[in-house]
């Protein structure tokens, strides 16, 4: 009855000017220009963003949660790369 | 031991499972999930989801005779909101793996359940008011908990949607409180809408706790975060001083304040009407549904203009570029 079968798209807006996009939610169109649209309408209706970016759910790739102890494990075992694990004196200023 | 990780046996999945949303942390959509959950959460989104197109009927009906300019352009600002919640509420429930076009069709076909409260009639403007007052009110007090869900994407959505909920409940407060306190012809309206309103407004919470029979399992997966009397019990205990702001009676003559328990005692709820109304006989239920049918159909043809007008974009981008070659 309903069948339209348009496809998703991810939803990224820019709040402001300096920060980041941030996902916010998903729509469904036609192509990315209504996808854009679309998430305007959805999306801003008062004034959240000054950049929306839209993108093919389909296109996007992500890492499987099933292999992510393994995919992250590279990481884990290197507290070198955190300011924690040198030994800084108690009288030792601005370090 | 993560629930994702991989050669776990289904018991094991489980037990990490009912471990780590113990101890609140957050699933999305890609982690593994009992069924049951996966399921109780299609349900419960899916339904919240269709609430919020059906309640655009009951105030969409005023829309065109809206008092004021004032009035009138809150009144269509917050029924695009409605709109907006259940597309916000529906993004939520495809992360699920459900097609929207199957939801679309649920609702359209009077298979889905929504919120009971969209089946009584919005009969005079003094209805627009006792709506935004208090069915807003209940729904911040139902959703509010739900921004700490433990399924990311609606506990997402719920935060966008209880910043806008807060309007909402405001321009219905607003109109409540002038038409309670303008001529006695006005007072009387408003204390007429809110005689039909009450009821089912105290009813939307749900069924009593010993009733209800997806709140245990909804407790322990932090899906649902207060049982249905004690959300009942908080909106009790905060429209009662509201009402009597406005020099509105609430119906119920055992509405009491009981120092004892720090609550307002209320009276008994008449869960037949609720179980009526939910079966698909209440006052509305059926003009609803037709009525969704009707714009569904209204709207084809702007469906399929945009589909055309998205083919032939597409066919002329494809002959410039052979062009260019």
């Amino acid at each position: 009855m309903a069948k339209n079968d348009w496809p998703l798209f991810e939803v990224f807006i820019r709040s402001k000017q300096g920060l980041d996009h941030r996902h916010v939610g998903s729509v469904h169109a036609i192509d990315a220009e209504m996808a854009l649209t679309n998430a305007r309408d959805l999306y801003t209706r008062r004034g959240e963003g000054v950049s929306i970016w839209v993108v093919a759910s389909n296109d996007i790739v992500a890492s499987n949660p099933e292999e992510s102890g393994t995919f992250f494990d590279p990481a884990e075992d290197k507290a070198y790369r955190h300011p924690t694990f040198y030994e800084v004196p108690d009288d030792v200023e601005f370090l | 031991m993560s629930m994702n990780a991989p050669g776990l046996t289904e018991d094991q999945r489980n037990q990490a499972f009912s471990e780590y949303v113990g101890d609140e942390s957050k699933v999305e959509p890609k982690d593994w999930m009992p069924e049951a959950y996966r399921k109780s959460l299609v349900r419960q989104i899916s339904q919240h989801a269709h609430s919020e197109i059906i309640g655009m009927y009951p105030e969409g009906n005023w829309l065109t005779r809206a008092p004021s300019l004032r009035r009138k352009v809150a009144l269509l600002a917050k029924v695009q909101d409605e709109a907006g919640h259940g597309m916000y509420l529906y993004s939520a429930v495809e992360t699920l793996g459900v097609s929207r076009d199957d939801l679309f069709d649920d609702l359209l076909s009077g298979k889905a359940k929504y919120s009971s409260i969209f089946n009584y009639p919005t009969l005079t403007w003094a209805d627009i008011g006792a709506v935004g007052w208090l069915v807003d009110s209940a729904a911040i007090i139902n959703q509010v908990p739900l921004c700490r869900c433990s399924y990311g994407p609606y506990a997402r959505a719920m935060v966008k949607i209880c910043k806008e909920e807060s309007f909402h409940q405001r321009q219905g407060f607003e109109i409540m409180n002038t038409m309670a306190k303008g001529t006695d012809a006005q007072h009387r309206m408003a204390q007429d809408a809110l005689n039909r309103w009450w009821w089912p407004s105290v009813m939307m919470f749900g069924p009593p706790d010993n009733e209800s029979k997806h709140s245990a399992q909804s407790m322990a997966w932090k899906i649902k975060r207060h049982s249905n009397d004690d959300l009942r019990q908080r909106y009790v205990d905060v429209m009662v001083p509201q009402a009597e702001f406005m020099g509105l009676t609430i119906p119920d003559p055992d509405i009491k304040w009981n120092e004892e328990r720090g609550h307002y005692d209320y009276g008994d709820i008449d869960w037949t009407e609720f179980k009526q109304v939910m079966a698909g006989h209440g006052q509305c239920n059926k003009q609803r549904i037709e009525t969704r049918q009707a714009a569904h159909e209204n709207g084809r043809w702007v469906r399929d203009a945009a589909l055309a007008y998205a083919e032939k974009k597409a066919a002329r981008k494809a002959a410039s570029k052979v062009a260019a070659e």
